[in-house]
């Protein structure tokens, strides 16, 4: 009975957050909540660590205003000097303010897109995933609880889940 | 509950007595004949001088007379400029103060009732702000000021350009269409904010559907003569240059300096304990306006700048000539304090929590759009004889004084929780 997990299933979001309170209080390891709609407050409940997929959306901003920049540069003022405006300067700096919608978008699509990416990998997606529901009631409207025990608390833990109020209490090999 | 203490009431006396007498100061130091003027240009261009002596001949003395004379009507236009820049700021920062809070109510926000009382109190400024505006509109329309060159008939006469806009710029009409905008903000605020005090003594649900059908017909009101009224006021200026977004470019500009006063009152006035019920979510709302409207502001004026700029035709560009002259460094520096400065600081979610931080980037964001409107205004009244000196600095001053003694007067006579909003409740447990 090394690696055994406790499935305890809830019927009400409200219910589920005191759950969860009350076995963190307790100090058991929750290993995995999931729910069928993203329960509000339930990350900061459970104590998962913030996210920094915000960091990475603002240096992939970045990365996005560089290519914008480095692009037009070559494109407009380096490869084939454009007369923009009617101002023929062909200067990078005196002709910014007509690349500046382009530095914008592409600021926005790098963020955009490889935050996406970023997320979906971070999150091991990708097509043709089989799904990791324990149970298939979790895409409807049911909520589990997933808690690591071992051969000394899987009693008690079966109680102050019990109380806490479960619907349904399975034991399961990892 | 609240009530105005002797230290703001001490320095808001202080600041409009010495913003009065610093206003009174400029404006008897400016100068009042030709004769003046060019003893002072001479001593400010003695090493030009000396060069240029040998020069000199009747077509050079002429040309210094007419150039003289320029310079004198600028610089006595110089202290009205600076009077009416921080009066109008603070008018439009009032007003829109007030449009952000008939928006929570025709929103029906659920976020924002404890903060209500505090968008009211701001809004209590609108009365004194727009007796101040006619008064000095009274005085350009006496010709004691030439802060609109189209209420001067002599000019008016000599411009075709402007002869064919009088059907629309003319005094009366002005003044019509100005009393016009103040009665219907000023009416419908006072019906609105007293209706939201009915409510705390009288639990009536129709109390808050009124309010919310008076905060729409308010907005729809309200965008329409807002965009005139930048027009009437500060586009008219430049008499000769139109700028088809000028209405939203002041709308953003005094709707983010709103959002931003709204927010330094309430974490003043919750540093005294005196708004416990306030918490941190509602701060990070705030500032989450104060960065969205700053970006909204930048997204603005960068769309009026570009058009212009890239289509290069004359009777357009002068007006960004004139500032990229004269102006370069309020005109360029503004746009620094009002976009990258919010952008940067208030990007991360951290810091919208962080009450020094909001406040310094709060008054940065003030001091941003202060110099916004200065640099809408001053080019076309003081041109390049402009400074930020005394008359500047005593008006800002003077109205800032009158504005924190105003509303924190206002903030003295009510409870600052709201009772009975159906939304009080949500608002209170409000969390992000």
């Amino acid at each position: 009975m090394a690696s055994k997990v406790l499935q305890a299933i809830y019927t009400d979001d409200d219910i589920l957050m005191e759950a969860v309170k009350s076995v963190r209080a307790n100090k058991y390891h929750i290993e995995e909540v999931y729910t069928p709609f993203p329960v509000h407050g339930l990350d900061k409940a459970m104590g998962l660590k913030e996210t920094r997929l915000a960091i990475t959306a603002f240096l992939y901003g970045i990365v996005g205003l560089v290519v914008a920049t480095a692009m037009m540069n070559f494109i407009m003022i380096e490869d084939w000097p454009q007369n923009i405006g009617g101002k023929p300067s062909f200067s990078f700096i005196e002709n910014m303010p007509s690349f500046v919608p382009i530095m914008f978008e592409l600021t926005v699509f790098f963020a955009a897109h490889l935050m996406v990416i970023t997320f979906y990998m971070r999150s091991k997606l990708w097509p043709f995933k089989k799904a990791e529901n324990p149970d298939l009631r979790t895409t409807d409207d049911r909520f589990l609880m997933e808690i690591s025990v071992n051969e000394k608390n899987h009693k008690e833990l079966t109680d102050l889940v019990y109380n806490s109020g479960a619907t349904e209490i399975k034991l399961k090999d990892n | 509950m609240y009530k105005m203490s002797k230290n703001v009431q001490l320095t808001a006396i202080i600041l409009m007595i010495v913003g009065a007498v610093g206003l009174i100061y400029s404006f008897v130091d400016t100068p009042s004949s030709v004769e003046e003027v060019k003893e002072m240009l001479a001593n400010d261009h003695h090493g030009d001088e000396a060069n240029t002596a040998n020069a000199a001949n009747a077509d050079h003395v002429d040309d210094h007379d007419s150039h003289a004379e320029h310079v004198l009507t600028q610089l006595k236009n110089k202290p009205w400029t600076a009077i009416y820049t921080s009066s109008l700021f603070f008018f439009l920062l009032a007003l829109g103060a007030f449009a952000f809070y008939a928006i929570q109510h025709a929103s029906q926000a659920g976020w924002s009732p404890v903060l209500f009382r505090v968008m009211e109190g701001v809004s209590h400024y609108m009365l004194p702000g727009a007796v101040i505006l006619i008064v000095i509109f009274i005085f350009s329309a006496l010709n004691m000021n030439h802060l609109f060159i189209w209420m001067d008939p002599e000019i008016v006469a000599n411009d075709s350009i402007i002869s064919a806009k009088t059907g629309y710029l003319n005094i009366p009409f002005f003044f019509i269409r100005a009393l016009i905008y103040i009665g219907g903000w000023i009416l419908l605020s006072r019906v609105i904010i007293n209706n939201s005090r009915k409510l705390d003594n009288n639990p009536d649900i129709r109390l808050h559907k009124k309010n919310f059908k008076l905060s729409a017909i308010f907005l729809v009101f309200f965008i329409v003569t807002e965009s005139m009224m930048s027009w009437d006021w500060i586009m008219s200026i430049d008499t000769h240059w139109f700028s088809t977004l000028f209405g939203w470019y002041v709308f953003a500009s005094m709707f983010v300096a709103g959002i931003t006063a709204i927010a330094l009152i309430t974490i003043y006035l919750k540093k005294l304990g005196y708004m416990e019920f306030v918490n941190d979510s509602h701060i990070h709302d705030l500032a989450k306006f104060m960065f969205g409207m700053s970006i909204f502001w930048t997204y603005l004026w960068f769309s009026q700048f570009l058009l212009i700029w890239y289509s290069n035709i004359p009777e357009e560009i002068v007006y960004y000539a004139a500032r990229i002259q004269d102006y370069k460094i309020p005109f360029f520096g503004m746009v620094a304090i009002n976009f990258l400065f919010p952008l940067l600081i208030l990007m991360n979610s951290d810091f919208k929590r962080i009450n020094w931080i909001i406040v310094f980037s709060g008054i940065t964001i003030l001091v941003g759009h202060y110099l916004n409107f200065y640099v809408m205004i001053a080019p076309g009244t003081v041109g390049e004889s402009w400074s930020i000196g005394i008359p500047e600095i005593s008006s800002v001053l003077l109205i800032a004084g009158l504005f924190i003694f105003v509303v924190f007067n206002a903030l003295g006579k009510v409870n600052l929780l709201p009772k009975n909003n159906p939304f009080l409740k949500e608002s209170k447990n409000y969390h992000y």
